[in-house]
C-alpha cells in the first residue's frame, strides 16, 4: 500500500451511512415497478461495501437514491437515508446540492464519458470545488488541483489537456479526482471499470483503494463482476428483484454463499482453475411490475418448496455478521 | 487439410491520408487460417486497440486491408463471383456485441428469423420455414413458442443474443466470427450463451472464431488462442498453456490482472516497466511497459518463437527456440487442437 507516500492531510471519517428499509418505484401505466422494495444496510467509516445483482435487480437504482438523484417517474416511497445524524431523505434541495460531492460523491457508470469535451480537466475540477463554495487564488487552485490528479495517479500536467487527449484510464482517474476533491464520507462507485480493460481496471480499482484509505471515506460498489467484488470490497450484499437477498462478510459469502441464488451466482463464474466447470442459471428473473406471491427467486430455485409460494423470507441475520433472505434458515 | 477462412499477411493501417499527419497500425502482418475440418473453436483476445474488432471486419470482407487478402475456399474475397459471394456471405456468419443495438424495434422476432430464409432461399414452403426457425431456436436453448411473435424489448439481453445465434445458425454457417459476444450480458447468463456456442461448434461442426476482452471466458470455451497486443500476436496457441502457464510478459500482465472470484487470492503485486528508453516504430510494441525490456528489445521487434510445439510467443526471453514466420501459426495452432483431441480421446479411454 501506497498510503504512506501520500500526504495525509485529511482527518478519518467518523461518521457511518444507515439505510433503514428503503422503497424505490417506478410509477408506470402500468402500475408500480418495484425497483427498490425494502432494503436495510449500513456502511462504517472506512468500508468497503459492495451490491452485486443481474440487471433490474435495484443496485443503481439504490445508489441513485442515496445521492436522491431519482427522477420521475420515479419515487423514493418510504425509508431513511442517514449519513451521522443528517437525515438526507429531509433535506432541501439546495442543502442536497452540497452534500452531493462533499459528503457523498458518486463515480458513476460510464463516468469517463461525461467530462465536457471542450473544457480543460483544469476547468472541471475547479468547478466543483467552486461551486461548493471553495474559493482559492489561482495559484493555490492550481496547486489542489495538481495535488488530485498526482493522489490518483495522473501528472499535473493533464490539468491543461482537454478530454479527448486522455485515455479511457486517464479519463476515469479524473472523475474519481473530481469526486474526491472535496474529501467525500462516502464514494458510489457504480461500475466505474465496466468500459476498461482487466489490466487498467486493476489500477484504477488500486487507486480507488488508496484514496479511499487516504480518506478514511467508505465505498459503495455497485456491479455485476463477482472477480471484482472479491479483490476489492469487505462486505457484499447480493441483491434480487429489489431486495436483498444475502449480505455478509466478502470470504463468507465466496466461502459459504447460504440464499440459493448466491450459490448459483457463484458457480456461474468461469475459472481459470477448471475447465467447462461453470453454469448459467436458468430462467429469468421475475417481473418487478408483477411480484410473484412469496420468495421472488422461487421459479428459478432449485431447493424451493411449498412456504416460498406462500410466505415471503424475511431478511434475518442467521449468522453473526451473515444476513439471508430464505426459508432454508 | 484446407483452408476454410484464411487470412494471409494482412496488415492495416488507418490514417494515412492527405490531412492526417498520424498512423496507426490496427494489424500488422498478420495471418491466420480456419481448416475445413475439424472445426476449431480459435479465440482472439486483446485489450482496446489491439486489433481485435479489425480483425472480425476484414475477415468478415466488410473491410479491405491495406495490404494482405483473405481467402474463403482458395478464392480472394476482392475476386470472387457473385455465386462464391454469396456463399461466402451464408457461410460466415457474425455474432455482434450489442444485443440491443442490432435489433429494429418494429420487427419481431419472426421477422428477424425469416428474413435471411427470404434472401438466401432456404425453404420453400411456410411450414418449412416454420420449422428451420424452430429449429434454430431450440439449438440455442430457446423455446419457440415463447419466442416468435414477441418485440425485441419484450426479451432479455441474453435472449436476444441467443436471438442472433439462432439467426446465424439458420444459414448453416461454417464458421461464426462472434465479436464480444457476452460483454453485454449479465454474468449469470454468458455461461448459457457460450455453452451454446460450444455446443454448435461440436454438434453442427461450425468453427468459431470468438473475439474478445475477457481471458477468462476466452479459457473456458476455447482450444486456441490468439493473443493480440496492439496490432500484433503477442503469443498464441494451446489455450490451456497460454493461460496456466503465460509466457509472453503482455500475457503474464493481462492474466495477473484479471480480478479472480477468490477474496482469498488477491491481485499480485504489478511489476514495474523496466524503462530502459524510448521505443520506436521498430520497437517491440509492449518495450514500454515490460519489466522485462532489454536493450535489444527497442532496437527490432522480435520475431515470433516457437517455444513448444503447440505456442508461439514473440519476446526476445525466449530467442533460444526457433523463429516461424507467421503464416507457420496456424500449424502451430492445429498441432496444440490434435494434441488437445488425443487427450481426449485418452481421457474417454
Amino acid at each position: 500500500m501506497t498510503a504512506e507516500t501520500l500526504p495525509i492531510t485529511t482527518k478519518k471519517q467518523t461518521d457511518s451511512l444507515r439505510i433503514e428499509d428503503l422503497r424505490v418505484y417506478y410509477h408506470t401505466p402500468r402500475g408500480a415497478v418495484r425497483a427498490v422494495d425494502g432494503v436495510s444496510f449500513e456502511v462504517k467509516p472506512g468500508e468497503r461495501l459492495g451490491f452485486v445483482g443481474e440487471s433490474g435487480s435495484g443496485k443503481t437504482t439504490i445508489a441513485m437514491a442515496l445521492i436522491r438523484l431519482i427522477k420521475p417517474p420515479g419515487k423514493i416511497e418510504s425509508g431513511r437515508v442517514l449519513l451521522g445524524d443528517t437525515d438526507v431523505l429531509s433535506l432541501t434541495e439546495e442543502q442536497m446540492r452540497q452534500l452531493r460531492l462533499a459528503d457523498i460523491a458518486m463515480v458513476a457508470q460510464g463516468a469517463m464519458n461525461s467530462l465536457n469535451p471542450v473544457r480543460r480537466v483544469r476547468d472541471q475540477i475547479a468547478d466543483a470545488l467552486v461551486d461548493h463554495g471553495i474559493q482559492y487564488s489561482r495559484q493555490d487552485m492550481d496547486a489542489r488541483i495538481g495535488e488530485l490528479l498526482r493522489r490518483v495517479g495522473l501528472k499535473s500536467e493533464v490539468a491543461s489537456m482537454f478530454p479527448h487527449e486522455l485515455s479511457g484510464g486517464m479519463k476515469q482517474r479524473v472523475v474519481i479526482a473530481i469526486a474526491i476533491s472535496l474529501r467525500p464520507k462516502v464514494i458510489l462507485a457504480d461500475e466505474p471499470t465496466s468500459a476498461l480493460d482487466v489490466v487498467v481496471q486493476r489500477q484504477i480499482m488500486e487507486t480507488l483503494r488508496e484514496v479511499q484509505d487516504d480518506l478514511g471515506a467508505s465505498v459503495i460498489l455497485i456491479g455485476h463482476d463477482m472477480g471484482l467484488m472479491a479483490q476489492f470490497v469487505t462486505r457484499l450484499g447480493v441483491m434480487y428483484a429489489g431486495k436483498l437477498a444475502e449480505l455478509g462478510s466478502v470470504t463468507d459469502l465466496f466461502d459459504e454463499p447460504l440464499h440459493p441464488y448466491a450459490q448459483l451466482l457463484i458457480a456461474s463464474l468461469p475459472s481459470l482453475d477448471r475447465k467447462g466447470a461453470f453454469e448459467g442459471i436458468p430462467g429469468v428473473p421475475p417481473s418487478l411490475l408483477d411480484r410473484p406471491s412469496g420468495c421472488p427467486f422461487r421459479t428459478r430455485c432449485p431447493h424451493a418448496f411449498d412456504r416460498c409460494a406462500s410466505e415471503e423470507p424475511e431478511f434475518r441475520e442467521v449468522r453473526p455478521g451473515h444476513w439471508v433472505a430464505c426459508h432454508l434458515y | 487439410m484446407a483452408a476454410l477462412l484464411e487470412a494471409r499477411n494482412i496488415t492495416q493501417i488507418f490514417g494515412e491520408g492527405l490531412l492526417t499527419k498520424s498512423r496507426t497500425v490496427a494489424l500488422e502482418n498478420f495471418s491466420l487460417s480456419i481448416e475445413e475440418s475439424p472445426p476449431s473453436f480459435t479465440a482472439v483476445v486483446g485489450e482496446s486497440g489491439s486489433g481485435k474488432t479489425t480483425l472480425a471486419r476484414i475477415l468478415l470482407g466488410l473491410t479491405t486491408p491495406t495490404r494482405g487478402e483473405v481467402r474463403y475456399k482458395g478464392k480472394d474475397v476482392r475476386s470472387m463471383s457473385h455465386a462464391e459471394h454469396r456463399t461466402f456471405l451464408r457461410e460466415v456468419q457474425v455474432v455482434f456485441q450489442d444485443p440491443y443495438e442490432v435489433y429494429n424495434p418494429f420487427y419481431n422476432v419472426d421477422h428477424v428469423l425469416e428474413t435471411p430464409i427470404v434472401k438466401f432461399g432456404l425453404a420453400h414452403s411456410r411450414r418449412e420455414r416454420r420449422a428451420l426457425i424452430e429449429e434454430a431456436l431450440q439449438a440455442v436453448g430457446l423455446r419457440p413458442e415463447e419466442m416468435l411473435g414477441r418485440f425485441p424489448h419484450q426479451l432479455s439481453g441474453g435472449q436476444r443474443q441467443r436471438v442472433m445465434v439462432a439467426r446465424a445458425l439458420l444459414l448453416r454457417p461454417r464458421i461464426i466470427i462472434a465479436d464480444e459476444p457476452v460483454s453485454m450480458v449479465d454474468a449469470s447468463l454468458r455461461a448459457t450463451i457460450l455453452k451454446s456456442l460450444s455446443q454448435l461448434n461440436q454438434q453442427f461442426g461450425i468453427s468459431f472464431i470468438y473475439i474478445t476482452h475477457d481471458l477468462t471466458t476466452a479459457y473456458q470455451v476455447s482450444e486456441n488462442i490468439i493473443v493480440l497486443y496492439r496490432g500484433t500476436v503477442a503469443e498464441a496457441g494451446d489455450v490451456e498453456r497460454v493461460v496456466q502457464d503465460p509466457q509472453h510478459p503482455y500475457t503474464q500482465l493481462l492474466v495477473g490482472s484479471i480480478p479472480l472470484p477468490d477474496p482469498h487470492h488477491p491481485w499480485a503485486a504489478a511489476q514495474a516497466p523496466a524503462g530502459i528508453g524510448t521505443p520506436t516504430a521498430e520497437s517491440c510494441k509492449f518495450t514500454d511497459r515490460c519489466p522485462y525490456a532489454m536493450p535489444m528489445c527497442i532496437e527490432r521487434q522480435p520475431p515470433l518463437y516457437r517455444t513448444d510445439p503447440g505456442r508461439v510467443s514473440r519476446c526476445y526471453l525466449y530467442r533460444d527456440a526457433p523463429e516461424i514466420v507467421p503464416e507457420e501459426l496456424t500449424s502451430v495452432l492445429s498441432h496444440s487442437r490434435s494434441r488437445a483431441a488425443q487427450d481426449e480421446a485418452a481421457a474417454d479411454g
